[in-house]
């Protein structure tokens, strides 16, 4: 295990035990980057600790006093601090799932929820936190600092994970894995690397909720889904669409304890979201090759999954289904209802002009694709769109001889 | 998702100000403390009046350069910040409060993003 690997496993542990000592998370939570910087320069030069949780411990500890007595002294209320107990032994509950839930407070917004719990129970530093999400350093120290303020105002507590909280906390694992997968060349390894950070932390969780179906349904999710990524772009970053992605590529180990997921859970739990999502995308990885897709099973699916998560995107999704199943003009009929809720959505116009195509309609197909072009702001989203446009046989070939 | 905020001017914006320049300097300031402590702010400039733009143009592997076109024109690019934002809800409301939103308005533009969803 790299030291990163290490120092990214020991800081959620060595930051629980000291909220759980002694509250204050913004405080801990500085007192345990600290002590991260200062490992991450030491160890690889003077070698591990023996016992590294014990030396972050101590170092966070440290630190974490000394900030507190300055603090306390420019209040001129040391009495309490004199009496904390020495350090010792790091205690060895494991307060991971503690964490996660402070950091994803309801008083705060996705996009603070996602940089703190990065931070805080990721153990990234703020410079990759911000590397992956392409803004300045100062722009992500900032958005964390203002969260564990907006924290502290909020009296968020150190306590038992409440379960109707742990919706918010999978969305943002879920939030992160995605930011993860979309970064799809190598250019962007910061970013890639979220999806890694978000199959360990979701990890994490089944840890501590083994018996809970949702959260193996997004582990499952997770996995089934990263396992395409070696298929889902070339060297040059522009995107393979499923259909046409080489099956050899994806990681079968990945596919084989995702589908293990997805069997447990549906066998064990009620069908959440996540899990019907997981057993959708288990059966796009076990077809061999794109024609064998069960689509009829993937269509049973999305009716449930509508049923009891509805959305105009899992619509969308069901459309593609029902065109696989039933033919492209029942899918089409389908995304007339979507026009509304999605107008200005580039995955409407997407999957319009693949329904097109498929119907041969053209010139229908060449609109749509145009139209999903313009609306995507993906860079390589945009490019396959225009390159399925111009690969349309009668368009495509006239726009050649302009 | 991060969004441009263009700003534009009409050309005698700085000869005949709307409103006192120190007051719109003020509104300005402050609104950028408060997207800088809330991790929005991305970064931002003012441009040097348009009479100073110049406009670079390449004709056989060679540059030729030329006043910019802003001279006659009614409005021009008087600056640009960008943000970080969670929708594009908080962004119209950031460009809303800007102080130039009250006069030409203000442009705001998603910006492309690296990454992308198969299909």
């Amino acid at each position: 295990m790299s030291t990163e690997e290490l120092l990214r496993e020991l800081a959620p542990r060595v930051l629980g035990t000291l909220v759980r000592r002694y509250g204050r998370f913004d405080a801990c939570e500085d007192a345990v980057q600290e002590a991260l910087l200062d490992a991450a320069l030491r160890w690889p030069r003077d070698g591990a600790p023996d016992n590294p949780r014990g030396w972050l411990f101590t170092a966070a500890h440290r630190r974490l006093i000394d900030e507190l007595r300055s603090e306390s002294a420019r209040r001129r209320r040391e009495e309490g601090l004199a009496r904390e107990p020495p350090p010792g032994a790091a205690a060895e509950e494991d307060d991971t799932l503690e964490l996660l839930f402070m950091c994803c407070h309801q008083s705060l917004t996705p996009g603070s929820q996602v940089a703190l719990t990065l931070r805080a129970v990721g153990g990234l530093t703020t410079a990759e936190i911000a590397r992956a999400f392409l803004v300045p350093e100062s722009t992500m120290a900032q958005r964390i600092s203002r969260a564990k303020a907006t924290i502290r105002a909020a009296g968020a507590r150190f306590a038992p994970p409440a379960p109707e909280a742990l919706p918010v906390v999978l969305h943002v694992l879920y939030l992160i894995f995605n930011e993860g997968y979309m970064a799809s060349s190598g250019a962007h390894v910061a970013r890639v690397e979220l999806s890694t950070e978000a199959i360990r932390l979701t990890r994490e969780v089944r840890r501590r909720l083994p018996d809970d179906g949702e959260v193996a349904g997004l582990l499952a999710l997770m996995l089934l889904t990263d396992a395409r990524r070696p298929g889902r772009a070339r060297a040059d970053g522009s995107l393979v669409p499923l259909a046409e992605q080489d099956r050899a590529r994806w990681d079968s180990a990945k596919i084989a304890e995702g589908v293990a997921l997805v069997e447990w859970s549906l066998a064990s739990k009620p069908g959440g979201p996540y899990q019907l999502q997981a057993a959708i995308a288990a059966i796009h990885d076990e077809a061999r090759t794109a024609p064998e897709t069960d689509w009829r099973q993937i269509l049973a699916l999305y009716e449930v999954l509508e049923h009891i998560s509805p959305g105009p995107v899992v619509t969308l999704n069901r459309a593609v289904a029902v065109a696989m199943v039933h033919g492209p003009r029942a899918g089409l009929d389908l995304l007339e209802t979507l026009e509304e809720p999605l107008r200005d959505h580039h995955r409407l116009a997407a999957v319009a002009a693949h329904l097109l195509e498929m119907a041969r309609d053209e010139a229908g197909a060449c609109a749509a694709y145009e139209r999903a072009a313009r609306l995507t702001t993906s860079t390589p989203e945009r490019r396959y769109l225009e390159s399925r446009k111009a690969a349309l046989p009668r368009f495509g070939a006239e726009d050649e001889r302009k | 998702m991060k969004y441009m905020l263009l700003i534009h001017h009409n050309p005698n914006f700085m000869d005949d100000p709307p409103e006192p320049m120190d007051q719109i300097g003020a509104e300005v300031g402050r609104l950028i403390e408060e997207l800088t402590a809330s991790g929005e702010w991305v970064g931002g400039e003012g441009l040097a009046d348009a009479s100073q733009a110049k406009v670079v143009r390449v004709h056989d592997g060679l540059p030729a350069v030329t006043d910019g076109p802003y001279l006659e024109a009614k409005e021009h690019l008087a600056g640009y910040c960008m943000i970080d934002c969670d929708s594009l809800e908080r962004a119209l409301d950031v460009a809303a409060r800007w102080p130039d939103a009250r006069w030409m308005g203000i442009e705001v533009r998603p910006v492309m993003t690296p990454g992308g969803e198969e299909m």
